[in-house]
């Protein structure tokens, strides 16, 4: 039996996994990154619109600061966040860039002069000081006040994810893909590391460590259409959910993007809509401005989704022998600027859809639909990143509800996340990894080691049985169909009881392939169940949760209830059982810098008011006015607010153009 | 009507090779194509339905991540985004050369291409001190799109495969290596010099290797400059050799 030993092990080789190992490396620590792909062929690699950092350089972000970027934020989470861990965030988001500027990034970057933007379908000139000539350029996204979304042309999750594993390789960080975590090894309440297969041996081995850290992105893959990666199958998740200790936050919580590429699924990014490209229906007219007045294409992700369904119930969408779609127009942005900006875009018009995207008038025009996108829930943790029940597992990124989105992710503020993340959890991860010792008994880690192995030759040896590839389908369906966009109750139902039976099903699959290494068939008998686990989640706190706020819609509960929801769902699951416990965390109004409100779209009634809202915003305005009139700055003032934990090394003032 | 493919897949499973039975083989499969049908759908439909233990390799299924790159009819590509369309009624599949099989049309890059960044240092040296919450360095616009430029390799390997030097030379750094000096080369935050780079590649198996045939460039499906930048790293090589 292989035991390996490490001090900081990793599970997730994306941005949010490798800047945590960095973190960890730095201080010296042996560290191992787990994968099941190159690491530089995660998921992060597609992210192509960019990065959210309140820098302030470009003339359209002047102004700028962290608490615009936090304002952004609590909004955009329909007040579902924890506004602790966004203010963290936001401080530290300017660091995180500045660091992968000096870490080789090539971001676009501004030059003096005028230039040309299509700013609401009309050309606008905007002129860029000397001072600003060569400090990194951003754009604008959907739901932000000011343009903050850092880039490098369409590729920035491809430049960032290489720039932070390079990174990783020069610190020595021990990167081993092609193998996946099944397990967490945990004994009285503490994680000790994971059990892991070798996807080419087969080999089962025990990966042992002072720290686990779970970063294995987003569970897209549960629904049929998805932009999400094919590795993107929540089995980090699973793992968690699997140890019946650790709890995630917020599984419900599932966003749409409203521009994947009709009928792939492979996504246009919003910078598409940032850069000034617009949404038409089937007559070409532009609908959003009709819903959205003010915010009209860049009105938030959940928004901008529903708005477009709505738009096609009624009849206006195009109709396709895949069903009815919506066009994406950002042939007005000029030739040059797509084949300079947009260029993957581009491409994956021509590969994926046969079109150009610069050619003007509806030839250019991109079919898309509204899909989903990226996991808001996650492994609860707190804001150290560390889960608070199961002790000695991190997690960061995609894979953790560390929940600074809330209800809805603003664009570009999730790869943002994950460095941040990678920096801020990572170093309260490498700390925890030198405070604490690996004090486990070998028999207890052999315990799980013989468990998988005997799982594994039990799957392969049974011979007649459920097909696999059916069962994973048939879920896939069911998550798209009743737990996606529009939500209600019988759908829900439907969903919940549809599924469970499935889990039961998939406990006996037949493999036909009956060997024990490689056998992508194998992989799929034991991550289908886990799966369906993670599917359970998602309905289950779907269906319990009787309102509707941010990407969650009810259509029978209609509006956001403060009154009674404002809190975090907590699933967890026992052994034997077929259906998760729910749980609630209540969100402290008292506590917040920025007491719920109206979020700026729709009817304003549309929200059930908690009183304490009302008491808290007066307290606010009161903290505000005394202390501006006795001239603190806004750190002070945030700070009497707020008071929020971070590392002295990020928490430091940001300093901007302009600043003294 | 839909066409009927034939697909042919090598098959071939290292893993088994102690069983001393196990040869390699063409498998045939037959599927309907279905309107914009890719290589990658191609593939999963045969797997969910016709051999449940085929492998093969996609991340992104986008054309983004560089998972896919085999040999499609004679050429490296990348499978996600080649549509069946473009090819004849035969389709003709084998895993990309030069790299460790794993089985089918699964190869080990990760390991090649670690193995290769590390080999020339693929990180930004430096000896500042950088204070991430002050404002970053300025950089020339176009000098960090020329950055960006060669900053797009995917790491596919389908530079590799195409190229005659790495059939010869097992130990050649292969035009993604060459790219990648190139690239670093280039970035205003990266403090090494031309004699920095001669030593990491300024021999047979690194820039006086390659035979400038273009095998590489003509494959890249990112269309990287790789003649252009090979033959630009070569001519500023050539001066440490001469001096
Ligand atoms: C098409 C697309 C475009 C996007 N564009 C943007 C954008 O412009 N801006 C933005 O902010 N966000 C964007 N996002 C979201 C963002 O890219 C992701 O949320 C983010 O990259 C997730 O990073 P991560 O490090 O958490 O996980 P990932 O990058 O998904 O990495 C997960 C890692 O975990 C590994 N792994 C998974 N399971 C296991 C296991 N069981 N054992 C071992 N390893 C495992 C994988 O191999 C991988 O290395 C986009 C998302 C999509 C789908
Ligand atoms: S030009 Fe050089 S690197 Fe490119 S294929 Fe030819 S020998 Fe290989
Ligand atoms: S240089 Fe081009 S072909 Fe070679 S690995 Fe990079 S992207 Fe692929
Ligand atoms: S699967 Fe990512 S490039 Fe083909």
């Amino acid at each position: 039996m292989k035991i390996k030993y490490c001090d900081a092990l990793v599970i997730g080789g994306g941005l949010a996994g490798l800047r945590a190992a960095v973190a960890a490396a730095q201080k010296g620590l042996s560290t191992t990154v787990l994968s099941l792909v190159p690491v530089k062929r995660s998921h992060s690699a597609a992210a192509q619109g960019g990065m959210q950092a309140s820098l302030g350089n470009a003339k359209m972000s002047e102004g700028d600061n962290e608490d615009v970027h936090f304002t952004d934020t609590v909004k955009g989470s329909d007040w579902g966040c924890d506004q602790e861990v966004a203010r963290m965030f936001v401080t530290t988001a300017p660091k995180a860039i500045r660091e992968l500027a000096s870490w080789g990034v090539p971001w676009t970057r501004i030059k003096r002069g005028n230039h040309e933007a299509v700013i609401n379908t009309k050309r606008t000139t905007i002129f860029e000081d000397n001072d600003k000539h060569g400090l990194i350029n951003s754009r604008d996204f959907g739901g932000t006040k000011k343009w903050r979304t850092c880039y490098t042309s369409d590729a920035t999750g491809h430049t960032m994810l290489f720039a932070v594993a390079n990174e990783s390789l020069r610190l020595n960080v021990n990167i081993e893909d092609r193998k996946e975590a099944i397990a967490l090894i945990h004994h009285e309440n503490r994680c000790y590391g994971a059990i892991v297969r070798d996807l080419i041996t087969g080999e089962i081995a025990a990966y042992v460590s002072k720290g686990t850290l779970i970063a294995t992105g987003g569970y897209g893959r549960i629904y049929e259409i998805t932009t999400n990666a094919v590795i993107c199958e929540g089995i980090g998740t699973a793992i968690a959910l699997e140890t019946g200790i650790a709890k995630l936050g917020n599984m419900e919580a599932v966003q749409f993007h409203p521009t994947p590429l009709f009928p792939s699924g492979i996504l246009l990014t919003e910078g598409c809509r940032g850069d000034g490209g617009v949404l038409r229906d089937k007559d070409g007219h532009r609908f959003m401005p009709d819903y959205e007045p003010e915010k009209k294409d860049l009105a938030s992700r959940d928004v901008v989704s529903r708005r477009m369904m709505e738009h096609m119930r009624k009849g206006k969408g195009v109709e396709s022998p895949y069903g009815t779609h919506l066009w994406l127009d950002i042939s007005i942005l000029g030739r040059e600027h797509i084949e300079k900006n947009l260029r993957d875009v581009q491409e994956i018009c021509e590969y994926f859809a046969g079109i150009d995207p610069a050619d003007e008038g509806r030839k250019g025009w991109a079919p898309v639909h509204p899909m989903q996108h990226y996991s808001m829930g996650g492994i609860r943790t707190k804001p150290t990143g560390e889960s608070p029940t199961l002790k000695g597992l991190f997690s960061a990124g995609e894979a953790a509800c560390w929940d600074m989105h809330g209800f809805n992710r603003l664009g570009g503020n999730s790869v943002s996340e994950t460095v941040v993340a990678g920096m801020i959890v990572g170093n309260y991860f490498a700390d925890f990894c030198i405070e604490n010792q690996i004090d486990i008994k070998t028999e207890i880690i052999e315990k799980f080691v013989f468990e998988k192995e005997a799982y594994m030759k039990e799957l392969v040896s049974k011979d007649t049985g459920e097909d696999v590839f059916r069962i994973k389908n048939r879920m896939k369906r069911i998550m798209q169909e009743y737990v996606g966009i529009f939500r209600d109750g019988e759908g829900l139902e439907k969903a919940v009881s549809e599924l469970e039976q499935l889990y039961v099903k998939s406990k006996n699959v037949a493999v036909k392939n009956k060997q024990l290494s490689a056998n992508p068939e194998l992989e799929e008998a034991y991550r289908v169940p886990m799966m369906l686990k993670v599917a359970l989640c998602v309905a289950k706190g779907a269906l319990d949760r009787t309102e509707s706020r941010g990407a969650h819609t009810r259509e029978d509960y209609p509006k956001r209830d403060d009154a009674n929801w404002l809190k975090r769902t907590l699933t967890s699951w026992k052994e034997g059982d077929l259906m998760p416990t729910v749980e609630y965390e209540p969100l402290d109004i008292m506590k917040m810098e920025i007491p719920p409100g109206f979020r700026g779209y729709g009817a304003k009634g549309n929200l059930i008011e908690n009183p304490q809202s009302a008491i808290r915003q007066q307290e606010v305005d009161e903290i505000r006015e005394k202390m501006e009139s006795e001239g603190k700055d806004r750190y002070e003032i945030q700070e009497a607010l707020m008071p929020f934990e971070l590392q002295s090394e990020y928490k430091r003032v940001n300093i901007r153009l302009g600043d003294k | 009507m839909a066409r009927e493919l034939t697909i042919k897949v090598l098959r071939y499973d290292p893993q088994q090779k102690s069983n001393g039975s196990v040869k390699a083989y063409f498998q045939e499969y037959k599927i309907k194509e279905a309107d914009s049908m890719t290589i990658y759908l191609a593939l999963t439909q045969i797997r969910e339905t016709l051999d449940a233990g085929l492998s093969f390799d996609f991340v992104c299924r986008a054309g983004i991540c560089g998972s896919c790159a085999m040999m499609i009819n004679g050429r490296p590509k990348l499978a996600c985004r080649t549509l069946t369309k473009d090819l004849p009624n035969e389709i003709i599949l084998l895993p990309l050369p030069t790299f460790n099989l794993i089985k089918d049309l699964s190869v080990n890059t990760g390991v090649w291409m670690d193995a290769m960044s590390k080999r020339v240092e693929s990180w930004i040296h430096s000896s500042k001190e950088i204070d991430i919450a002050n404002i970053e360095e300025p950089v020339e616009p176009e000098v960090a799109d020329a950055v960006f430029e060669l900053d797009r390799c995917i790491e596919c390997g389908c530079c590799v495969a195409g190229c005659g030097t790495k059939l010869i030379k097992e130990d050649f750094v292969g035009a993604v290596g060459l790219n990648r000096v190139a690239r670093f080369e280039c970035d205003p935050h990266d403090e090494r010099t031309i004699d920095d780079y001669y030593e990491l590649v300024g021999d047979d198996n690194g820039i006086f290797g390659c035979m400038t045939l273009l095998g590489c460039e003509d494959t890249c499906p990112k269309h990287l400059p790789l003649q252009n930048k090979i033959a630009y790293m070569r001519r500023k090589l050539a001066t440490v050799q001469g001096s």
